[in-house]
């Protein structure tokens, strides 16, 4: 990625912005079962939903949101950077387009079971406009008592200054409730997703806050499949990346060559197992904590 | 999905690879129909998902038509890590000159396909010396690419043609089969130059299915997994006795690592995603109640928005309609906790604050280690 890319500013924005901390959203999916539960929740979190988006339901209303048959209608009035997918795997890429083309800059892709060709095919999309997809198959990101833009329940979360990056949607909750109740809140707290293909992997997340004073240190929930792990101990070699870093990896006693729930989570021969990525921790001496519980106490000692 | 190597084959067939000639048998009358037929030696090949099938004796030559019934029954009846095949192929063997390998897979990190070529073929491919990688575009792989590898592997004449000529092939097998991996190895040079693919390995991503009507023949699912995923589970079997149950796929990861530091064996891994309602969790005992091997069940529920005596309730109903009698140890963080530890207190089902209290209980259960 050549330009830095600024997920607060898109997200939150500068104090002298109007929409400060109020950034317009608009919902794919919008009048779905699983949207339309969210959006509900999205809002009452403090998210700012200005439109929704389901095809052929243009001109109803979803409690007050307007419905727009496309992403191009619906962001004519609003200048909305942001979209949340919620849209079915099937339709993930016809969506994408439609939001790129049309001035978002920053997608949260929450449908699992994309095929990998699709979601190959909707970075490159997005990479030609400069813009960004986190997900697909991501619980979605929260900037705490900001906003979320996804479907994670807002409860784990507290403002701080940590970073939670996490390759699951509910070792994410986990960690950060952990972390909250021991007083750690979180700058951001981000779903990487778990596909195989991440349109923002865990050496783009760390990228997204490495010259962000605010946040501290860095929490990284990993799981077994894929060498995600392994290539961010080598960034964090080449870099210096400073920050405090704590580590997880499920899935240490997975079967091989079974699929572990997600369609990412598997193992072939070494590559993708759980020693594997734990060994490349330590070799840049990156503590790496055997339950979820332990990871608050192994931060906070590294913070002393 | 993980094809078996016959089903590889027969795409490799679809797609203009060459392959040995060969026959399947599922049982014995199926042989006799295709007994002589043969020409022998032929080699009688296991059809298995789980690899390491050579090492295993899941592969066995036949010299003459005497050996063939008593060679195919032993392979029939062979488990390999567990596993009993359905069906056998027998392939005539050929005269090989040289081995080759070559693959094709997704490049996770890289978001692209990798194509690794070696001119060492037929071991497992990280013991694979001087490897080829190279990063190529599904799309584009041009004739010249393709000679290119051959020319680093340095084939020259007939094989190099041949050889790139299957690298093209291989790559549209896996743009349009929507395949994660395609692997040959090994691929043989035959005594005429020309090349045969003598293994195949093809893994198909399984969410681009919807739109291969023509691969659904290959799925083959156990009647539990086909139950599990018509709930919208993801769910493993494993070699134990506990099954685990959670929201999410990592959280469940996450409690199959605790259970095995503390000694248990989990025997089921059972992902019900995002939605915990009391008809969610009956469902999900209800696949693990089909699984007599389990002994004891752990429910680990990470909440915020979930209501805990919905979970409760599910669990009784599951008590009382005889479904399970297994005791089952819950952590469910959620709302009106102190409720439903009432509601479960005279069943055979207990919550725990932490899921690391809930799996010290469960691995001192007697009934595990009987």
């Amino acid at each position: 990625m050549s330009k830095k890319f600024d997920i607060f500013d898109i997200l939150v924005g500068k104090p002298s912005d109007t929409d400060y901390g109020n950034k317009p959203v608009i919902i794919q999916g919008i009048t779905g079962n699983f949207g339309s539960v969210h959006t509900r929740l999205m809002r009452e979190y403090g998210t700012n939903i200005v439109a929704g988006v389901t095809p052929n339901k243009g001109g109803q209303t979803f409690e007050g949101i307007p419905v727009f048959d496309s992403v191009k209608d619906a962001n004519k009035d609003f200048g909305a950077k942001i979209s949340g997918i919620f849209v079915p795997a099937p339709f993930f890429l016809s969506a994408v387009k439609d939001a790129v083309n049309n001035g978002i800059k920053l997608l949260v892709a929450i449908p699992e079971h994309v095929p990998v060709r699709d979601a190959m095919e909707a970075l490159e999309y997005a990479q030609t406009s400069g813009a960004r997809i986190i997900g697909p198959n991501t619980p979605g990101v929260i900037v705490p008592s900001v906003n979320k833009i996804g479907i994670m329940p807002s409860q784990p979360f507290t403002k701080g200054s940590t970073a939670v990056f996490s390759r699951s949607g509910t070792l994410m909750y986990e960690v950060s409730y952990h972390l909250s109740r021991e007083g750690i809140g979180q700058q951001i707290a981000l779903g990487i997703g778990g596909d195989p293909i991440n349109g923002t992997n865990l050496i783009e997340a760390f990228e997204l806050i490495s010259d962000r004073d605010e946040v501290e240190s860095v929490v990284v929930v990993g799981e077994i499949g894929g060498d995600a792990e392994e290539s961010l101990v080598q960034y964090i070699e080449k870099t210096g990346f400073s920050k405090p870093v704590v580590a997880y990896v499920a899935g240490r006693s997975a079967p091989k060559e079974k699929r572990m729930g997600h369609a990412g989570a598997i193992v072939y021969g070494n590559y993708g197992s759980a020693e594997s990525k734990i060994s490349s921790y330590s070799k840049v001496n990156i503590p790496v904590a055997k339950r979820p519980a332990e990871v608050p106490s192994i931060l906070l000692k590294l913070m002393k | 999905m993980k094809l078996l190597e016959y089903q590889g084959k027969e795409l490799f067939t679809e797609h203009d690879i060459a392959v040995p000639k060969s026959y399947l048998a599922r049982n014995q009358s199926e042989l006799n129909q295709i007994a002589d037929k043969l020409q022998f030696p032929v080699v009688l090949k296991s059809q298995l998902t789980v690899g390491g099938r050579g090492k295993a004796g899941a592969i066995l030559k036949c010299m003459k038509l005497e050996d063939l019934v008593p060679k195919f029954t032993e392979l029939l009846n062979k488990e390999v890590k567990g596993e009993l095949p359905k069906v056998i192929l027998i392939e005539e063997a050929v005269n090989i000159d040289k081995e080759l390998y070559l693959s094709l897979f997704l490049n996770r990190g890289k978001r692209s396909y990798s194509l690794i070529s070696s001119a060492q073929g037929g071991m497992d491919i990280e013991s694979v010396q001087n490897k080829v990688i190279q990063d190529i575009s599904i799309t584009g792989l041009t004739q010249s690419d393709a000679e290119n590898i051959a020319k680093k592997l340095n084939l020259d004449g007939v094989t190099a043609k041949s050889f790139s000529n299957i690298v093209i092939k291989l790559a549209k097998l896996v743009r349009e089969k929507e395949a994660e991996l395609a692997e040959i190895n090994p691929l043989a040079i035959l005594k005429d130059g020309t090349c045969l693919a003598l293994d195949s390995k093809i893994i198909i991503d399984d969410n681009s299915l919807f739109r291969h009507p023509e691969l659904r023949k290959y799925v083959q699912i156990s009647e539990l997994q086909e139950q599990a995923e018509k709930s919208g589970f993801s769910f493993v079997e494993l070699d134990g006795n506990i099954a685990i149950i959670g929201n999410g796929a990592g959280l469940v990861m996450s409690t199959l690592d605790i259970v095995t530091d503390a000694g248990g064996k989990p025997g089921a891994f059972l992902d019900f995603g995002g939605r915990a309602t009391t008809e969610t969790i009956y469902k999900a005992l209800e696949v693990i109640s089909k699984m007599s091997k389990i002994k004891a069940i752990l429910v680990n529920l990470f909440g915020g928005i979930v209501r805990t005596d919905l979970v409760a309730q599910a669990i009784l109903n599951a008590y009382q309609d005889g479904m399970i009698s297994v005791p089952i140890y819950a952590r469910i963080s959620g709302a009106e906790s102190e409720k439903s530890k009432k509601m479960l207190s005279n069943s055979n089902a207990k919550l725990y604050d932490t899921v690391e209290e809930a799996i010290s209980s469960l691995v001192h259960y007697k009934e595990l280690s009987k």
